[in-house]
């Protein structure tokens, strides 16, 4: 049997030391009416060639878009050095526990306690926790503690730029709570048009830059708009746009968080990737999940430990900060090697390069005739959303046709922006042959609008 | 040259890993972007060479114990062999670089594996309806308390908001009760270690919403008066709840369904074999009855016409707990995982790991003590009762595991047990493996006896000893310090 | 024997009544069952704002230590007119003197009858209970 490496000598010996005579009578303090009586509805196991077949298959059914990708909307394809996936993958990381034993996970810990540092220097604030699941759950996590910060208050105001999944993550979690959710439309311009709701009974301001269009928030305004309300600021980030951009610490936000996936993660159909979560020092008592903190053994050699662990489900239990126990550890660690492996300069490079590429596909585009930006691309980072002549989902099937994966009909998200709106993402991977393959895809979509 | 030295502290200005090729379009505008909107200040990233980045981690990953490396008894965590086919299948290109968002059409392979790990968890629990969305198996107990939350309330029921739990049972429970809206009220255990029955009746009612209960439970011990519970919490119209954790035990040999299960999560890190990662990625797939399932999280995997797809829009659901299905690279292994075991080896890795459990017991208990000692399930759990007038502590007794060269049990849990030791073996461990953890730890206890001093000196031979856990907290450091 | 000149709850924390006002602490026991025996180990202490109304019973703070958390709860209700704030920042005077230095508030009573709380005696046999 796969995995299994007990021998029937093995078995019969360790049953008779038991003081059993069967693999059966070990079970026997399961009631017999509840014991199962025939086999499972499973089908028969199949030998490792045999599976690693059916994979390949399974895989060739999908497409990975060798040609190109345009597709982002919240996951990015970003390239990563190959000692990315060779270090994270060693086994001593891959199949170690959650480091509750700090003497004999020096290991993860130092690498937690690095990438703390990173992403809090990545957003500009004093700290950071050691990963959440992804991006959405750490900005409804975000939220709660907003509300557990400044306790009386009620309202929460989302920008309706923020990430769909996210607003939705955010509402799911907050429905039993007692807090009012309240959506901040976009303007023209595309950026938030905030109203006067961010007064003395808002507890959090949520906003997302750039925003699910593309479009680069005025963060400082919103981060000014909650402090003189006495609310708490969050924004939701795109971590390799703070590679150029303002980061949150500098605009004033007292939380960042974000989905890690573009630090060196697979898009891996939607997971597993990490949620990033900075704040200030002073809020870590209300901070959702692991922390790492270096201290001394008693010979005065540096080490790291899980610190503040009352925070957490295993001590505080239904007083817990939050419930989450597991958290997406492996995906921080690759998040830290990727950030080691460009360092600040690298970056940046990669950032300029996503966005030069942007820049140069919105001339181009713009200059098809029929095809034109809702918003200026100079209002953009990587991302911009293309008015069509056609559905956007026509245009997406002659991109398909041409070997490469399209972009995403942003009207099944935002349906005032209407069918012809198509989001396109573009990173330093985009090169400038798929760009033109791109366009011409993009092009012979013209042919096809209707006559009058 | 310090080789426990910080990336930051290796930072040499100038030098990096990756640098991407030449631009082969115009430069980025900076300008062009809006006013104030750059960064001022650069984040204060280490400058490392890839040689030295090499070195940093590979040396980070020897300070771990790990399954690969390691007999990793940690109870309630079943840490079993992660086989590396299923690594090698997340790194096939069709599966690691495609988009949750790219068309359904050309995502049919992904489609397919989530539905077939669908179909197969709802085999081996009996439940009708199963969701892969939640990242981990707190997010699935959050998950699930949502659903009968909302359950209750469709049903004019909005009076039933206790979740009644065992004082055994893992913090998550009772967390995730309060962030689902709900109250947590402890439920005792009796002195055989199960529900206290009569506790259990005295605070069922007509506030009653669910009834959490991992089994078999965190001392190791099939409930066996689960159909009773059951019915007991159906009489007064609440819901059951099954914590998943401890499937290993009893997958293949009885289903919850049977017990009077109506929601549950499974831990895929622990019972599918998919990696624990440091702490994580997890996945905690829930599975419900039929009645349930209109509550599931978005979004659900659906069969139409033109093939699988992914329907976000859900008119009863909870909503979305996370972005997209689910954490599909872990749920591709666990698939893997599954794939090889079929029906037959699901059964073959409960009687194992059970018998591997049994035979750690009998071999231990006449040194340590085993406060439930009869056949156990996957794992058991002793303490240091027969150590302690040495002034042995349990975490002395797992310290001086780690120098031999075991990771220790999990500790200090349930709460149940003073000074607990949990051990949980696993199935896929060889009989000479537990014979070799037998004979350590029966060295430790006689240790204990002659020379306890050893103990508390332990370990010994890891990077780092006994760490000064109460200044970590004290004086915070949680970063590291630029300006020293 | 433990001080009898105060009452007790069985959550571990004591009062001590004088005139209109009371001293609250926790015992030597709490203070060792949070810490295990390692003063080290206790790392934080919540106190109270002066001039907040406890109800009786009502949860005034936190104290804890690396791996675990104790509520703090009042013995008897009333107005907190004074923190020993000394105690924040140095959490070892808990395991020096409980009973005296080791003070956490002090309120203005609103209502004095103890005869739900225990005495030394009462308090000894919970105790015993424990073990």
């Amino acid at each position: 049997m796969p995995f299994i490496q007990n021998t029937p000598d093995d078995q019969r010996e360790m049953l008779a030391a038991v003081g059993v005579k069967s693999l059966d009578e070990l079970f026997e303090g399961i009631p017999a009416e509840l014991r199962l009586k025939g086999p499972l509805a499973v089908a028969a196991g199949i030998s490792e060639d045999s599976l690693w077949k059916e994979l390949k298959q399974l895989a060739s059914w999908n497409s990975s878009g060798a040609g190109g990708s345009f597709l982002g909307a919240g996951m990015y394809r970003h390239y990563y050095p190959q000692v990315v996936d060779a270090l994270q993958g060693r086994q001593e990381f891959v199949t170690a526990y959650t480091p509750y034993q700090p003497e004999a996970g020096q290991g993860t810990l130092t690498a937690f306690f690095e990438f703390q540092t990173m992403i809090a220097e990545l957003c500009g604030l004093e700290v950071a926790n050691a990963s959440m699941y992804d991006g959405c759950s750490a900005a409804a996590e975000a939220v709660i503690m907003a509300a557990n910060l400044t306790r009386k208050r009620r309202r929460v105001v989302v920008s309706r730029g923020v990430h769909p999944h996210t607003r939705r993550t955010l509402k799911t979690y907050l429905e039993w709570t007692g807090l009012e959710c309240i959506e901040v439309p976009l303007g023209e311009d595309g950026k938030t048009k905030w109203a006067d709701l961010v007064d003395a009974d808002c507890c959090a301001l949520l906003v997302q830059s750039p925003n699910t269009l593309g479009v680069i928030e005025d963060t400082s305004a919103a981060a000014k708009l909650a402090r003189d309300a006495g609310a708490i600021s969050i924004q939701s980030v795109y971590p390799i746009s703070l590679g150029l951009l303002k980061s949150p610490g500098e605009a004033g936000f007292d939380i960042a968080v974000g989905e890690g996936q573009s630090l060196g993660i697979p898009t891996a159909c939607g997971g597993p990737s990490f949620g990033l979560f900075a704040t200030k020092q002073s809020f870590v008592r209300k901070m959702p999940g692991r922390i790492v903190g270096q201290t001394e053994d008693s010979q005065g050699r540096r080490g790291f430990a899980l610190t503040f662990q009352t925070r957490e489900q295993h001590i505080r239990r239904a007083k817990a900060t939050s419930n989450i126990c597991t958290n997406n550890a492996l995906m921080a660690l690759r998040g830290a090697i990727y950030l080691a492996a460009a360092g600040a300069e690298g970056l940046r490079e990669v950032a300029s390069h996503s966005l030069a590429k942007a820049q140069y596909a919105a001339v181009e585009i713009e200059s098809l005739g029929g095809f034109s930006l809702r918003h200026t691309s100079d209002a953009c980072f990587n991302e911009f959303v293309v008015d069509c002549p056609v559905p956007a989902a026509e245009v997406n099937r002659a991109i398909d046709a041409a070997g490469m994966i399209g972009g995403f009909e942003i009207g099944r998200w935002y349906p005032e922006l209407g069918p012809k709106a198509l989001l396109l993402a573009f990173t330093e991977l985009s090169s400038r042959d798929q760009i033109h393959s791109l366009l011409r895809a993009m092009d012979s979509c013209k042919s096809r609008i209707p006559v009058g | 040259m310090n080789k426990d030295l910080l990336l930051f502290e290796k930072s040499r200005p100038g030098r990096r890993t990756l640098r991407l090729g030449e631009l082969d379009v115009p430069a980025a505008r900076l300008d062009a972007l809006p006013a104030g909107s750059l960064r001022e200040t650069p984040p204060k990233l280490p400058e490392i060479g890839e040689l030295e980045l090499v070195r940093h981690f590979v040396r980070l990953s020897k300070k771990n114990v790990s399954i690969a490396d390691s007999f990793y008894p940690l109870g309630s965590c079943t840490m079993k062999y992660n086989p590396l086919l299923n690594e090698s299948a997340a790194a096939i290109e069709g599966f690691r670089d495609i988009h949750p968002l790219q068309d359904p059409g050309r995502l049919q392979g992904a489609l397919a594996i989530m539905k077939r790990l669908e179909e197969t968890l709802a085999a081996i629990t009996g439940l009708e309806a199963v969701t892969l969305h939640p990242a981990a198996g707190a997010q699935g107990e959050l998950a699930a308390l949502l659903v009968a939350h909302k359950h209750f309330a469709r049903m004019g029921q909005s009076q039933r908001t206790k979740v009644l739990i065992p004082d055994s049972a893992h913090g998550t429970n009772p967390a995730s009760a309060s962030l689902a809206g709900l109250t947590a009220l402890e439920v005792k255990s009796g002195p055989d270690g199960l529900v206290d029955l009569a506790d259990l009746e005295s605070k069922l009612g007509a506030d009653t919403a669910v009834f959490m209960i991992t089994n078999p439970s965190t001392l190791g011990l099939f409930e066996t008066n689960i159909a009773r519970i059951s019915e007991l919490v159906h009489a007064a119209g609440g819901l059951v709840y099954m914590d998943g954790a401890n499937m290993n035990a009893i997958m293949g040999i009885a289903r919850p369904v049977d017990f009077g299960v109506d929601m549950m999560h499974l831990n895929l890190h622990k019972t599918f074999s998919t990696p624990h990662g440091g702490g994580g990625p997890g996945a905690g797939p829930i599975c419900v009855t039929a009645e349930l399932e209109p509550y599931l999280p978005a979004p659900r995997i659906v069969e139409n016409d033109s093939g699988l797809h992914l329907d976000y829009d859900i008119p009863h659901s909870i909503g979305m707990l996370r972005g997209f299905a689910g954490n599909f690279g872990v749920l591709l292994r666990a698939y893997c995982y599954l794939r090889r075991l079929g029906a037959e080896g699901i059964q073959r890795v409960a009687e194992n790991a059970v018998l591997n459990a049994n035979y750690l017991r009998v071999k231990l208990r006449d040194a340590y003590h085993v406060p439930f000692d009869s056949i156990c399930m996957h794992e058991f759990v002793c303490n240091n009762r027969n150590q302690r007038e040495q002034g042995v502590h349990t975490l002395d007794i797992a310290k001086r595991l780690i120098d031999m060269g075991h990771h220790p049990m999990t500790i200090y849990f349930p709460l149940v047990v003073n000074e607990a030791m949990m051990i949980e073996p696993t199935e896929t461990e060889a009989k000479e493996t537990l014979d070799a953890f037998i004979e350590d730890m029966l060295q430790v206890a006689r240790e204990a006896e002659e020379n306890p001093e050893r103990l508390h000196a332990a370990p010994c031979t890891t990077p780092v000893g006994r760490l000064d856990e109460g200044r970590a907290v004290r004086e915070p450091i949680l970063r590291y310090n630029f300006s020293d | 024997m433990r001080p009898t000149d105060r009452h007790y709850l069985s959550s571990h924390e004591w009062i001590k009544i004088s005139g209109d006002n009371a001293v609250i602490g926790i015992t030597d026991f709490a203070v060792e069952e949070l810490s295990s025996g390692n003063e080290g180990d206790l790392v934080y202490c919540d106190l109270p704002e002066v001039g907040r109304n406890l109800e009786e019973s009502e949860t005034f703070g936190e104290i804890e230590s690396v791996k675990a958390v104790s509520d703090l709860n009042t013995p008897l209700p009333g107005e907190v007119v004074e923190i020993n704030s000394a105690i924040e920042d140095h959490l070892e005077i808990l395991s020096d003197d409980p009973w005296d230095r080791g003070w956490l508030i002090k309120i203005r009573l609103a209502d004095k009858d103890t005869s739900k709380l225990l005495d030394a005696a009462a308090y000894e046999e919970t105790l015993a209970s424990h073990s």
